[in-house]
C-alpha cells in the first residue's frame, strides 16, 4: 500500500506519487469541504491503529483535540525512529514522503491545526533532506501553505531533526525537543491534546499513521479494515531484521501469519533452527520461536503471546545466539538513552545493565535473576514516561524465557551455546546488499 | 471545591489542587525530594508516589490533580513499596557516608532513607562520582550527592529569574551545572542551598564549621534592606555560625537575599571594635567604659556650654534599631539640639515640616502579587530590595506591568513594559508629563498645587507609562533609592503622590535600609528648629554622635562629611566595628553590639516592627548600643533614660503606635519645571548591594562574588563615543573638587549623558556628592 510502487527510480517525487493516485484524496476533501467529523469517523470505521508502538486507535486520538479552541492547534509527526530494529519510517520517508504531507493535511484538515511539524530521528539526515525537498514541491504546488488548493484551508508544515536522542521518540520529549528544550518527557496529565506544544492543543502520531490516512480516505475505513482482520484494520510494515536470509521491510495485511512473513524474508538463514523472536522492537518481550510460530502479525495475537506488535520491527533470532549476550546488548542501549530525569530509570537502566553485563561476564551471582525481576519491577509502572517500562519488558522475558541459560552463565561462567557455535553463527552472516 | 479522601479522611481542597496540596489539608505527610510548594512540578524524584483508586499504577501526588470523589492511600501497601523501591533507586549511587557530609543530620535523603530505606544495600557495582562545580565563593558543591531533583535548577528559573544552573547529559551522567566556567551570580543565590535536599549544594562559608545538632536556633531579623527578612541565626558557643530564613508568608517567604544569609561572616571578623577607644595626642588608646562614657559626657557637656547645644549634632544609621534611634535623638534633644538625622545619603529636605507622616512603601508587601500595573521611579530595584523584586517578578508572569522612570536600566530580569530612560535631571520632567498624561488619559483634573507647572508636551515614553497605568486596575507607584536620594526628591515624592491619586492607586518609599521607616517613628529627624543630615555637614558642629555609620561611605557626600567631622571639637562613633573610616575623624569610639548582640526593632518598608532579641553575647565590651545611650543620658544627668529593657524604649518609641504613623502625604512642596542644562554628564550613583552597610561591606564570601566587583565609570555607548573613550580604559573622573581614577566600562542600560559610579566605596569616595555633573578625560 504505501510502500506499493516505490521500487522505480524517482518515485519519491510528486509528480509519480501523484500518478500513484496521490494526493486525490485531499483533493476532494478540500473540494467537497468534507465535514471534520466524517474524516474521523472514516478512521474510527478503519480501526487504524498507531504504528509507532503503542497501538492507540487513531480516530479516537483525533477525537480527542479540542474542536472549537480558540487559537493555534498543531500537528506533530513523530519520525524519530530509534526503536532498536525498527527502519520502516525512514523507507516511507525516503520513498513516499508525500503520503505523509498528505496524511498530514488531512489530519490538520480535520482537527483544525494550522502548523504541523515532523520530527524526523537526527541520524537520517539524507531522509531529513529528502522530506525537505518532497515539501517544496508539495508547497509549490500549493497542496500545503496558504489556502490549499485555492480552499480556505490552510496548512504550513516543517520539518524538524532531532540529534539522534531515542527519547526524543516519546511524544512529549519530542515537543519538548521542537520547542528547542532538552528532550525531556513531561509528567501526564495534561496529554498533548490538551497542553501539548507550547502549551497549545496538539496531536502527534507516527509517520506510517499519517502515511496510511490518504489510502483510508481513498479506499474508505470498511475496505481497509478489512485488509487486516477484526480490531487490527490494515497492511502494516514490518521492519525484519536479524538471522533471515531478505531482512527488510515488508508491508503486509495485519493478521498474516509469522510463518509466512519468515517466509517472505527468505526463511532463517541458514536453514537453522528459530530460537525467539522480539516481535515490535527492541522494547517488546521476546517470545520463544516455538510460540511465535503459532502467530499472526497484528497486534491482539502477539498481545496473547505475552508481547506486543510496537512499532513492527521483527528481530529473529536463530540457535547460535546467546540470549545474555543479547539482553546485554539491549540493556546497554536503554542504560544509555535514559534522558535522566526521573529516579528509577536514571538509576534502574544502569543497575540492570551493570547485572546483565556481569552475568554474560561469568561474575554473575545466585540470586541476580531474582535481583533483576526486583528492579524490573521496581521501575515499571513508577516512571514519567514508558522508556522505564521498555528497559524492563525485555529483561522481565528474557529472564522468563530463557532463565536456563541465565542460570548456567552464573554457574557455569560460560555461555550455553558453545563459542564455536556463535562463531559459525556470525561468520555465515553476508549482509545481502553486499 | 473537590471532594477527596486521603487514607480514610474526607477533606475539600480548591479546584486545580493536587493530591500534594490535598495531602497538606488532611496532614498526611508523603515523602518527596523534588517536590516544593514554591517551584514548578517536576515530578521527577517519584518519592511521592501513592495508591490512587481505580489507577492500575501509583501515582505522583506532586503532579496528580485532584478530581472530585477521588480516594488515595499514601500509606498503603502499594504506595509505601513503590516509595521504598524509589528510595532504594536514590540510594544505589549516592555515597552513604552520611558522618562526613556536611548535610549530616539535617538531609532529608538521610531522614527518609531511615523509613523507606533497607538496611543493606544490594547494589554492589561501582558508584557514579560527579566531579564539583565552581559555583563562586557562597555555594560549595559535592555533586556525587546530587539526586537530581533540580529544584535549584527551577530556582535560578523561576524565582531567581535567570536560568543559572542546568541539568546537563543524559540518563545516569545526567549532571546538575551552570553554565561552562560561570559561576552563580545570583543575589538569591544562597536559596538553592536550602533547597537541596541533599548535601549537594551546602554553604561555603560554613562548611565543616558545626553539626546541625550543635546549634542553637535563634529569631532574628535581617539589618540590611527595607525588607525585614526574618531569620533563623544559629549560634555555637555564642559565635554565629549561620544564617538561615525563617518562613514568614507576609515578608520574606521562604527565601533570604545572599546579603541576609552571608554577612554574619562579618560580625566574627577581626576588624570588630570590642574595646572603648579614646585619641589622645593622636594614638589611640583602649580605655575602659567608665572612663570613655566620662570622657564623652564631659566632653559632650563642655561643648554645649561653650557653643550652645545647637553645636551638637547627631548622625544615626538607618540601620541601627529603632531603640538606639529613639535614645539617640532624645540625648541630644535633652541637652538641648534639634540637630539628628538618620537620612545620611539624602540631598533633598525640602519636605521636612509638609509631612503627613512617616514614609513607607504605602502597600503592603504580600500586596504586590494583587497589583497589575506599578511604576519604578529611580530605583535600582533588584539589587537594593532583592526579594521584593522577586515578588514583582511573579507578579509580572501574572500580568504584572511593570514601568520605570530612571537613568538606569540595568537587567532585574523581569519585564520591564515600559521605560522612560532618562538622566537624573530630566526625571522630574518626565514623571510630570505623566502625571499630564494620565490626567488627560483619565479626564481628571490635577490638583491645584500643580496647576500651571506641568509640561504641555508628552514625550511617548510618558505617554506610554500614563497609558498602562490609566489602564491599572490595581496600581501602585514606587520611589527608589534613587529617587529618594536625588536633589529633587521632594518634587518626585510630590508627583507621585499625584500619579496614584489620578491612578486610584497606592505610592511610597522601597526605603534604602532595614529601619527606614523605624527611624522616622522613632522621631530621628530633625525638628523645625534642627539641622537635617545635609545641613549638618554644610553647616558643621563643634561635636557630632555617629551612630553606626562611616564617613567614607554612608553619607551623601563623603569627602564634605570628613571635612566637617575632622574640624569638629569631638566626635564620638558608636560602632560595632573598628574603622579605619571613623579613625580618621573620631575622637572617641565605643564598642556597640551588631543586631545579633542586641535586643532591638525594626520597622520594615510596609510598616511591620519587627523586634529581635540577641542570639549571641556582646564580644569583648561590647554594649547593646541602647544601653549605652541610656547610660549617657544618666550620665549627662538627663531626663526620661530610665528604661530597664530595651522593650520600655521600643513601647516609648511607639507610644504614637505604628500604622497610625505611616503616611506618605506630602503638600506645600513646589514643583517647578528647571530643566538641566544640556550637554553636562552627570552622576549617577548606586549604593551597591555588598556595600551599602557597615556589616556587609566586611563579610568575606559576599566581598568575592560579582556584586562585589571594584566600582567602574559606566557609561552609555553613545557617551563614550562622544568623550572618544574606549571601553575598559581608564579615565578619571573629577566632580566638585574630588576625583577619582576608574575604569570606563560600556552601560548600554544607561541614559546617555550620564556616567553610573557606585558609592560606599572607598575608590569614589573622594567624588563628593551622589549626584551632580562630573567630567570624564581619558589618563
Amino acid at each position: 500500500m504505501i510502500l506499493a510502487g516505490c521500487d522505480g527510480d524517482r518515485t519519491w517525487r510528486l509528480q509519480d506519487y501523484v500518478a500513484r493516485g496521490g494526493y486525490a484524496a485531499l483533493r476532494r476533501i478540500v473540494a467537497e469541504k468534507i465535514p471534520q467529523d466524517t474524516i474521523i469517523g472514516e478512521l474510527k470505521t478503519s480501526v487504524l491503529r498507531g504504528r509507532g508502538g503503542a497501538g492507540f486507535p487513531t480516530g479516537l486520538k483525533w477525537s480527542f483535540m479540542p474542536r472549537s479552541f480558540p487559537g493555534d492547534k498543531y500537528l506533530a509527526c513523530n519520525s524519530d525512529e530509534g526503536e532498536p530494529g525498527t527502519f520502516k519510517d525512514r523507507d516511507i520517508l525516503r520513498y513516499n514522503p508525500h503520503s505523509v504531507i498528505e496524511g498530514m493535511a488531512i489530519a490538520a484538515y480535520a482537527m483544525g491545526a494550522a502548523r504541523g511539524y515532523n520530527y524526523i530521528h537526527g541520524e537520517i539526515f539524507e531522509v531529513y533532506q529528502r522530506f525537505e525537498e518532497a515539501l517544496a514541491e508539495a508547497r509549490a504546488a500549493g497542496l500545503i501553505g496558504q489556502n490549499i488548493l485555492g480552499s480556505d484551508f490552510s496548512f504550513e508544515l516543517f520539518a524538524h531533526h532531532g540529534y539522534g536522542a531515542y527519547i526524543c521518540g516519546e511524544e512529549t520529549a519530542l515537543l519538548e525537543s521542537i520547542e528547542g528544550k532538552k528532550g525531556q518527557p513531561r509528567f501526564k496529565p495534561p496529554f498533548p491534546a490538551s497542553y501539548g506544544l507550547y502549551g497549545k492543543p496538539t496531536t502527534i502520531n507516527n509517520t506510517e499513521t499519517f502515511a496510511s490516512v490518504p489510502f483510508i480516505m481513498n479506499m474508505g475505513g470498511e475496505a481497509f479494515l478489512n485488509l487486516g482482520k477484526p480490531n487490527n484494520g490494515g497492511m502494516k510494515l514490518f521492519s525484519v531484521s536479524g538471522h533471515v536470509n531478505r531482512p527488510g521491510n515488508y508491508e503486509i495485511p495485519l493478521g498474516t501469519p509469522f510463518s509466512e512473513l519468515l517466509e517472505m524474508a527468505g526463511g532463517m538463514r541458514g536453514g537453522r533452527k528459530l530460537k525467539a523472536v522480539i516481535p515490535g522492537g527492541s522494547s517488546a518481550p521476546v517470545v520463544p520461536g516455538s510460540v511465535m510460530m503459532d502467530c499472526t502479525m497484528d497486534y491482539d495475537s502477539i498481545s496473547k503471546a505475552g508481547s506486543m506488535l510496537g512499532s513492527g520491527a521483527v528481530i529473529v533470532m536463530d540457535e547460535t545466539t546467546c540470549m545474555v549476550k543479547a539482553l546485554e546488548r539491549l540493556s546497554y542501549f536503554y542504560f544509555e538513552e535514559s534522558c535522566g530525569q526521573c529516579t528509577p530509570c536514571r538509576e534502574g537502566t544502569g543497575w540492570l545493565y551493570r547485572v546483565v553485563h556481569r552475568i554474560e561476564n561469568g561474575l554473575g551471582r545466585p540470586d541476580d535473576l531474582d535481583l533483576l525481576n526486583s528492579v524490573t519491577a521496581n521501575i515499571m509502572g513508577r516512571t514519567i514516561c514508558a522508556l522505564g517500562d521498555a528497559a524492563s519488558m525485555p529483561v522481565q522475558s528474557f529472564v522468563k524465557h530463557f532463565g536456563a541459560e541465565f542460570e548456567y552463565h552464573i554457574e557455569n561462567k560460560k555461555c550455553l551455546v558453545p563459542p564455536e557455535v556463535q562463531r559459525a553463527g556470525s561468520q555465515i552472516y553476508v549482509s545481502p546488499s553486499c | 471545591m473537590l471532594e477527596i479522601e486521603i487514607d480514610g479522611k474526607q477533606v475539600q481542597v480548591d479546584d486545580g489542587s493536587t493530591v500534594m496540596d490535598a495531602a497538606a489539608v488532611a496532614g498526611a505527610y508523603i515523602p518527596h525530594f523534588c517536590y516544593h510548594k514554591k517551584l514548578s512540578i517536576a515530578a521527577n524524584c517519584r518519592m511521592c508516589l501513592v495508591q490512587v483508586e481505580k489507577a492500575p499504577k501509583p501515582l505522583p501526588a506532586c503532579a496528580t490533580p485532584v478530581t472530585n470523589g477521588m480516594k488515595v492511600w499514601t500509606h498503603s501497601e502499594l504506595a509505601v513499596k513503590a516509595q521504598k523501591g524509589v528510595m532504594e533507586f536514590l540510594l544505589i549511587n549516592h555515597p552513604l557516608d552520611c558522618p562526613i557530609c556536611d548535610q549530616g543530620g539535617e538531609c532529608q535523603l538521610q531522614d527518609l532513607a531511615v523509613g523507606y530505606g533497607s538496611s543493606a544495600s544490594r547494589y554492589q557495582e561501582e558508584k557514579r562520582v560527579v566531579f564539583n562545580k565552581n559555583l563562586g565563593s557562597l555555594v560549595s558543591t559535592d555533586m556525587t550527592r546530587c539526586i537530581n531533583c533540580t529544584r535549584c535548577v527551577r530556582f535560578t528559573a523561576e524565582i531567581a529569574g535567570e536560568m543559572e544552573l542546568g541539568q546537563a547529559f543524559r540518563g545516569e551522567h545526567a549532571e546538575i551545572m551552570p553554565f561552562i566556567e560561570k559561576t552563580i551570580d545570583s543575589e538569591l543565590s544562597g536559596n538553592i542551598i536550602d533547597l537541596c535536599p541533599v548535601g549537594a549544594l551546602t554553604s561555603k562559608p560554613f562548611r565543616f564549621a558545626a553539626r546541625t545538632w550543635e546549634l542553637s536556633r535563634r529569631k532574628s531579623v535581617s539589618p540590611h534592606d527595607s525588607l525585614g527578612a526574618n531569620l533563623i541565626v544559629q549560634t555555637k558557643h555564642d559565635v554565629v555560625k549561620r544564617v538561615l530564613p525563617l518562613e514568614n508568608e507576609d515578608v520574606n517567604e521562604c527565601w533570604l537575599s545572599d546579603k541576609d544569609r552571608f554577612s554574619y561572616e562579618a560580625l566574627n571578623g577581626d576588624d570588630r571594635l570590642t574595646a572603648p577607644m579614646i585619641k589622645q595626642g593622636g594614638e589611640w588608646k583602649r580605655v575602659d567604659w567608665q572612663a570613655a562614657l566620662e570622657f564623652v559626657a564631659t566632653g559632650l557637656r563642655g561643648i554645649a556650654k561653650d557653643h550652645g547645644p545647637a553645636s551638637i549634632g547627631a548622625l544615626g544609621s538607618p540601620h541601627s534599631t529603632l531603640e538606639e534611634l529613639y535614645l539617640l535623638q532624645k540625648l541630644v534633644r535633652g541637652m538641648g539640639s534639634d540637630n539628628v538625622d538618620f537620612r545620611l545619603r539624602q540631598a533633598d529636605f525640602r519636605a521636612d515640616g509638609k509631612r503627613s507622616g512617616a514614609p513607607w512603601l504605602g502597600m503592603p508587601i504580600a500586596g504586590v502579587k494583587d497589583l497589575n500595573r506599578l511604576l519604578v521611579v529611580g530605583s535600582f530595584l533588584r539589587k537594593d530590595a532583592p526579594l521584593l523584586a522577586q515578588r514583582v517578578r511573579q507578579a509580572a508572569k501574572k500580568g504584572l506591568h511593570v514601568s520605570a522612570i530612571g537613568p538606569n536600566a540595568e537587567e532585574w530580569l523581569l519585564p520591564v513594559k515600559h521605560r522612560a530612560l532618562v538622566a537624573p535631571s530630566a526625571m522630574v520632567a518626565v514623571l510630570a508629563e505623566v502625571v499630564a498624561a494620565l490626567s488627560a488619559a483619565k479626564g481628571v483634573e490635577v490638583s491645584v498645587a500643580l496647576h500651571g507647572k506641568l509640561p504641555a508636551v508628552v514625550s511617548d515614553e510618558a505617554r506610554s507609562i500614563a497609558e498602562s497605568l490609566a489602564a491599572g486596575r490595581k496600581v501602585a507607584v514606587w520611589l527608589g533609592s534613587l529617587a529618594a536620594q536625588h536633589g529633587r526628591a521632594s518634587e518626585l515624592q510630590m508627583l507621585a503622590q499625584e500619579v496614584a491619586r489620578l491612578s486610584g492607586g497606592t505610592f511610597g518609599f522601597i526605603g534604602e535600609a532595614a529601619n527606614s521607616v523605624g527611624a522616622y517613628l522613632a522621631g530621628a529627624t530633625p525638628g523645625a528648629d534642627g539641622l537635617n543630615a545635609g545641613a549638618m555637614i554644610a553647616q558643621p558642629r563643634q561635636a557630632y554622635v555617629v551612630l553606626g555609620a562611616e564617613p567614607d561611605f554612608d553619607f551623601a557626600d563623603p569627602a564634605a562629611t570628613k571635612a566637617a567631622l575632622g574640624g569638629a571639637q569631638l566626635v564620638v562613633g558608636l560602632s560595632a566595628f573598628d574603622s579605619a573610616s571613623l579613625r580618621g575623624v573620631a575622637d572617641v569610639l565605643l564598642p556597640i553590639a551588631p543586631f545579633t548582640e542586641t535586643s532591638g526593632t525594626y520597622v520594615n518598608c510596609e510598616g511591620r516592627a519587627q523586634s529581635f532579641t540577641a542570639v549571641a553575647r556582646p564580644q569583648g565590651e561590647t554594649r547593646p548600643g541602647w544601653k549605652v545611650l541610656r547610660v549617657l543620658g544618666n550620665m549627662l544627668s538627663l531626663d526620661g533614660f530610665a528604661q530597664g529593657d530595651s522593650e520600655a524604649v521600643r513601647d516609648e518609641a511607639l507610644a504614637g503606635g505604628v500604622a497610625e504613623r505611616l503616611d506618605n502625604g506630602l503638600e506645600g512642596v513646589l514643583v517647578s519645571s528647571v530643566v538641566a542644562a544640556a550637554g553636562a554628564l552627570e552622576r549617577v550613583a548606586d549604593v551597591p548591594i555588598h556595600f551599602a552597610d557597615p556589616i556587609v561591606r566586611r563579610a568575606p564570601s559576599l566581598q568575592k562574588t560579582r556584586d562585589a566587583a571594584a566600582p567602574t565609570a559606566r557609561m552609555a555607548p553613545e557617551t563614550l563615543a562622544a568623550l572618544g573613550v574606549n571601553a575598559g580604559e581608564r579615565v578619571r573622573v573629577r566632580q566638585a573638587g574630588g576625583q577619582a581614577e576608574l575604569v570606563a566600562q560600556a552601560d548600554a542600560g544607561l541614559a546617555p549623558g550620564c556616567v553610573r559610579i557606585a558609592a560606599a566605596h572607598l575608590s569614589t569616595a573622594a567624588l563628593g556628592a551622589m549626584s551632580g555633573d562630573v567630567s570624564v578625560e581619558r589618563v
